[in-house]
C-alpha cells in the first residue's frame, strides 16, 4: 500500500517515545535501595496501612461514582434521544461545561464553601472525602460519560427495544434497566473504567480540599519520601485501567473504536 | 397531559414526540444536578472574585490577578507552556491519528493505540509525572542511559521539575488527545477527493496542499484550541511532578486559597479561578464554532 | 441516443488483463478494445469486475498480468497522475473548499497554466454542461445532478484522451438520472472522446452506449451494439442479466411442460389471453404506462409477460393462457 514506509517511521518512532517513561517506571519501581531488582514497592501497598486505608476509600469513592455517573447519564441520554431529540445538541454542548471549569477552579468555589459557610448540611457534606468528593466527581466523569453512552446507543434500535418492551408490558425504567443497559453494555463498562481512572487519579480538588486520604493524594504524599512506590502504584493503577478497557473493546465486538 | 408546546416538523421521520412540560421534566434530574455541583462551585468563585473578605463588592481582585508581578508570571508560563504542548501535540498527534487510521482498522495495533490514547488522555498526570520522573529524574533511566552515552542532561542545567520538564510530561498527554480529537476529521477524508486529484494530475504533496488540509484547518484548529486549554487548565500533573513550586496560574490559585504565600489573598485566588474560566470559555466556544464550520465540508 | 461516433480519438486496449486477490480472480482474462472516439458501457452486477476494470485503466490499481494500452502506448506501469485520463466518480468526489470554477480549473492549475486561462476555460466548460452561472457556487450549495456535471466539466477539462465515468448516475435521483445520462452522451459526441461507462443499470447502458460489454464474475460474456445485446443475448447471464427473460421448455414453437428443448422469450414476445398456449394465474400485475407488466404462474414456472394496456387485461388472481405472440 502506498506509504508504508513513512507510517511504519512514525509508529515506530511514537511507540519509543511513549514505551521509554513506561519502561523506565517498571525499572524504576523495581529497584531496591541497596542495588538489584525486587517487589517491595508493590507489596508497599499491604503492608502500609495509610496506603491501604487510601486505596479502600478511593475505591469507595470510584464505585460510588460510577453508579451515580450512570443514574444520571443513561436515563438522560435515553430521554433525550426518546422524546426530545431537538435538544439533543444542546445538550452534547452543556455536557462540554465541566470542562470549562477545571478542576483547580471547580475546587476553589469548594474550598470557599468548606472555609466560610458554617451550614450544618455543609458540614456533613465535608465531614468525610467519601461524601466530599463523590458530588464532584460525578460532575467531571459526565462529559466522558455521556458521550460514551450517546455513542452506544446510537448503536443500537432504541426507540423499537423501548417500545417492545413497553408493548410486553414493562414499565419504562424496568424497559431501561433490562432491555436498554444490557444492549449498551460496553458503553456503560466503559464508561465506568474511565471513571475509575478518574478517581484513581485525581489529586487537585482532594487536595485543595485538604483531604490527604485519597488514594492519588497518599500516593503523591508517599512520593516525596519514597519515589519508588509512588512509581510502582500508579503504574500498576494504569495498568490495570488500560487491561480493563482493552478487555472491554475486544469484547464488544463491533464497538467503534474512536 | 396538556401539550403546551408543539414541535415543529420532525427533523427525522421515526420522531413524532410533541415537546411537552412532561418531556422537558424528564431532564430536570441531570439539570438540577448540574446546576448545583457544577454551577454551586461556580458561583462561588464569580462571587467571591469580585467581593473582598468582608463581602463587599469590588473590582480589586479582578485587577489584582491580572496586574500583580506574581500573578503576571504564572500566566506567562501557563500561557507559554500551554501553547508549546498544544502545537507539539497537534503535529505528532495528526501524524500519529493518520498513521493509525491508515492501518487496518480491526488490527491490534489499532485497538491498543485507541485505548491506550483513551486511558493517557483520560487518568491524568499523576502516573504520567511518576513515569517522567522514573525516566527523566535525576537517576531516572534514561537520564543515566544517556549520560552512558555521553549526554549529561542535569550537568546541562536540565531539571524535570522545571517548566520544560513539565512540559515534556504534557506531551505525553496531549498527543493521545490530538488522535481522539482529529481522529473524525480524518476518517471523513474521502478517498474519492484523494484519486481525483491524482487523477488531474497532482501529486501527494498537492493533494494535501491544496485538497486535504485546506479541509481539515478548522478541525486542526480547534483540536489545538482544546489541547491548549487542556493544557492551560492542567494542575495535577505539576502538583504530582513538583509539588506546585512551578509558578503557573492554577499553583498561584492553590496558594492563594491555602494562603501558603500571603494570607487573606481567598478572594484573588477566586479572580484568578474566573480568570481561568475566561480563558477556556473563549477557547471552547472558538473550538465549537469552527467545528460547526469543519462539519460544512462533511458529504450529507 | 445513437449519433456517430467522431473518428478521431484514442483506442483503448486491455490485453490479456487478470487481477487477483489472493485466490479470488476480480477479472479473468480481459481482452477488450474500445474504438476511437465510442462511448462503451461496461455493465454487470455488483461484484463482477467492471470498477475494477475501470480502475486499472485509470491507473488506482495494477493488473496482476496483462497490458493496458491507450493510443497504442502501454501505459500498465504508468502512475495514476501520469496517464491521460479524466475520471467521473459516484458521489462525493467534489473537493469541498473550492467552487466549481476551481474545482473544474483544479486539473489545469496542475499542469500550470495561468490563472486568467484557467478561469476562462473553466467557464467554457462549466457552460458547455449547463451551469455557466454556478462558477462561484460550493459543492455544498449544488444538488446532487449539478455536482456530477462540474465533475464532468472538471474531468474535461484537462482534454484528457480518455474519458472514465464511474456510475456517475447511481447516486442520483431517477429523474435526474435520466436528464444527466442524455447530458453526458451529448457531451460525448460533441467532444468525440472515447469514453468508457460502468454501470450496474442495463437501461442505462442500452440508452447510452455505442457498444455494450456485459461482464459476469471477472469474465466478458458479450460485447456487441445494444440492438444486438438485447436481442439476441449470447448467454443466459446476458438474457437474464439484460432486460427481463422468460426460459421455457419448448417444442414445436410451442411452449410444452417437459420438453427438453428450451428457448429464451421476452416479455413483449408473449401474449395473455392466448388461443393456445399454457394456462396459468395471475401473480402481479404492474401497470407502467403504455405497457402492463404480467406475471403468471404456470406449469413450467413464473412467466412474464408485457401486454398492451387495456381494461380487459386479466387482474390478480384470475386464470388466463400465456401463448407466444404471432
Amino acid at each position: 500500500m502506498r506509504g508504508r514506509r513513512w507510517r511504519v517511521v512514525v509508529l515506530t518512532l511514537t511507540a519509543l517515545y511513549f514505551v521509554i517513561p513506561l519502561l523506565s517506571s517498571l525499572e524504576f519501581s523495581l529497584r531496591k535501595p541497596g542495588g538489584g531488582y525486587g517487589v517491595a514497592n508493590y507489596l508497599a501497598i499491604a503492608t502500609d496501612p495509610v496506603l491501604l486505608e487510601a486505596l479502600t476509600v478511593s475505591m469507595e469513592i470510584a464505585v460510588i461514582t460510577a453508579v451515580l455517573v450512570l443514574v444520571l447519564v443513561v436515563p438522560t441520554a435515553v430521554w433525550v434521544r426518546l422524546r426530545l431529540p431537538s435538544v439533543a445538541g444542546l445538550l452534547e454542548t452543556a455536557t462540554i461545561l465541566p470542562i470549562v471549569v477545571p478542576p483547580v477552579v471547580m475546587a476553589a468555589g469548594i474550598a470557599f464553601v468548606q472555609a466560610n459557610l458554617n451550614t450544618p448540611l455543609f458540614n456533613a457534606l465535608f465531614s468525610s472525602p467519601i461524601s466530599a468528593l463523590t458530588p464532584f466527581y460525578v460532575v467531571l466523569a459526565v462529559p466522558f460519560a455521556y458521550r460514551a453512552v450517546d455513542n452506544g446507543l446510537a448503536a443500537v434500535p432504541l426507540r423499537t427495544l423501548v417500545e417492545a418492551a413497553r408493548n410486553l408490558g414493562a414499565s419504562l425504567p424496568t424497559a431501561l434497566l433490562r432491555v436498554v443497559l444490557p444492549a449498551i453494555r460496553s458503553a456503560v463498562l466503559g464508561s465506568a473504567f474511565l471513571t475509575l481512572a478518574l478517581v484513581l487519579g485525581e489529586v487537585v480538588i482532594a487536595r485543595i480540599l485538604l483531604y490527604t486520604n485519597t488514594f492519588p493524594v497518599a500516593v503523591v504524599v508517599v512520593g516525596q519520601s519514597q519515589a519508588g512506590v509512588s512509581v510502582a502504584l500508579t503504574l500498576a493503577s494504569l495498568v490495570l485501567t488500560w487491561l480493563l478497557l482493552l478487555l472491554v473493546s475486544f469484547a464488544g465486538g463491533r464497538r467503534r473504536v474512536s | 397531559m396538556a401539550n403546551l408546546l408543539e414541535a415543529p416538523a420532525p427533523p427525522k421521520e421515526k420522531v413524532r414526540a410533541p415537546r411537552s412540560w412532561g418531556a422537558v421534566a424528564g431532564l430536570v434530574p441531570f439539570a438540577l444536578y448540574m446546576l448545583v455541583f457544577l454551577g454551586g462551585p461556580l458561583y462561588f468563585v464569580i462571587s467571591g472574585a469580585l467581593s473582598d473578605p468582608s463581602g463587599q463588592p469590588t473590582l480589586a481582585n479582578l485587577v489584582a490577578s491580572v496586574t500583580q508581578p506574581q500573578y503576571l508570571a504564572a500566566f506567562w508560563s501557563s500561557l507559554k507552556i500551554s501553547l508549546v504542548t498544544a502545537l507539539i501535540g497537534a503535529v505528532f498527534g495528526a501524524f500519529l491519528a493518520q498513521a493509525v487510521l491508515t492501518s487496518r482498522p480491526t488490527s491490534p495495533l489499532r485497538r491498543v493505540v485507541s485505548t491506550a490514547s483513551g486511558v493517557l488522555a483520560y487518568f491524568g498526570g499523576v502516573p504520567l509525572a511518576f513515569a517522567f520522573i522514573a525516566a527523566l529524574g535525576q537517576t531516572g533511566l534514561a537520564t543515566i542511559a544517556l549520560r552512558g552515552a555521553g549526554i549529561d542532561l542535569y550537568a546541562a542545567g536540565f531539571r524535570i521539575d522545571s517548566l520544560t520538564g513539565l512540559g515534556l510530561t504534557y506531551v505525553y498527554f496531549q498527543i493521545p488527545l490530538m488522535v481522539i480529537l482529529i481522529s473524525p476529521a480524518l476518517e471523513g477524508l474521502q478517498p474519492q477527493w484523494r484519486e481525483a486529484a491524482e487523477n488531474l494530475g497532482a501529486s501527494a504533496w498537492a493533494y494535501w496542499r491544496h485538497v486535504a488540509l485546506p479541509v481539515l484547518a478548522p478541525a486542526l484548529a480547534g483540536a489545538t484550541l482544546v489541547l491548549f486549554g487542556n493544557a492551560f487548565a492542567a494542575y495535577a500533573t505539576a502538583l504530582a511532578l513538583t509539588s506546585g513550586t512551578i509558578p503557573l496560574v492554577p499553583t498561584a490559585i492553590a496558594s492563594a486559597l491555602s494562603g501558603n504565600v500571603l494570607a487573606n489573598q481567598q478572594n484573588v485566588g477566586l479572580a484568578l479561578g474566573f480568570d481561568m474560566v475566561i480563558v477556556i470559555g473563549v477557547v471552547m466556544v472558538a473550538y465549537l464554532w469552527l467545528q460547526r464550520r469543519a462539519s460544512r465540508w462533511m458529504p450529507r | 441516443m445513437t449519433g456517430t461516433a467522431v473518428q478521431s480519438g484514442t483506442a483503448v486496449e486491455f490485453r490479456g488483463i487478470r487481477r487477483s486477490f489472493g485466490a479470488t480472480h476480480a477479472l479473468d482474462g480481459l481482452d477488450l478494445q474500445l474504438k476511437p472516439g465510442e462511448l462503451l458501457a461496461l455493465l454487470g452486477p455488483s461484484g463482477c469486475g467492471k470498477t475494477t476494470a475501470l480502475r486499472l485503466l485509470a491507473g488506482f490499481d495494477s493488473p496482476t498480468a496483462g497490458e493496458i494500452l491507450i493510443g497504442g502506448k502501454d501505459v500498465t506501469g504508468v502512475p495514476a497522475a501520469k496517464r491521460d485520463t479524466g475520471m467521473v466518480f459516484q458521489a462525493y468526489s467534489l473537493f469541498p473548499t473550492m467552487t466549481a470554477a476551481e474545482n473544474v480549473a483544479f486539473g489545469l492549475r496542475m499542469r500550470k497554466v495561468g490563472a486568467a486561462e484557467r478561469a476562462r476555460r473553466a467557464a467554457e466548460l462549466l457552460e458547455l454542461v449547463g451551469l455557466g452561472a454556478r462558477g462561484a457556487a460550493y459543492p455544498h450549495q449544488l444538488s446532487g445532478g449539478q455536482q456530477q456535471r462540474v465533475a464532468l466539466a472538471r474531468a474535461l477539462a484537462v482534454q484528457p484522451s480518455v474519458l472514465l465515468l464511474d456510475e456517475p448516475l447511481s447516486a442520483l435521483d431517477a429523474r435526474v438520472r435520466v436528464q444527466l445520462r442524455d447530458e453526458i452522451r451529448r457531451v460525448q459526441l460533441a467532444e468525440g472522446i472515447t469514453t468508457l461507462f460502468v454501470t450496474h443499470d442495463q437501461s442505462e447502458a442500452l440508452a447510452v452506449a455505442d457498444r455494450v460489454a456485459v461482464l459476469n464474475a471477472g469474465r466478458l460474456e458479450q460485447v456487441d451494439v445494444p440492438q444486438i445485446v438485447y436481442a439476441h443475448p449470447a448467454t443466459p447471464f446476458v438474457a437474464e442479466f439484460v432486460g427481463v427473460m422468460n426460459t421455457v421448455p419448448v417444442a414445436e414453437g410451442r411452449i410444452t411442460p417437459g420438453a427438453a428443448e428450451q428457448a429464451q422469450i421476452r416479455p413483449e414476445a408473449l401474449r395473455v389471453g392466448a388461443q393456445e398456449g399454457i394456462t396459468g394465474t395471475v401473480l402481479t400485475s404492474t401497470f407502467l404506462g403504455a405497457v402492463t407488466r404480467l406475471v403468471v404462474t404456470t406449469e413450467v414456472g413464473e412467466l412474464t409477460v408485457d401486454a398492451v394496456s387495456h381494461p380487459n387485461l386479466p387482474g390478480i388472481g384470475d386464470t388466463t393462457t400465456v401463448g407466444v405472440a404471432a
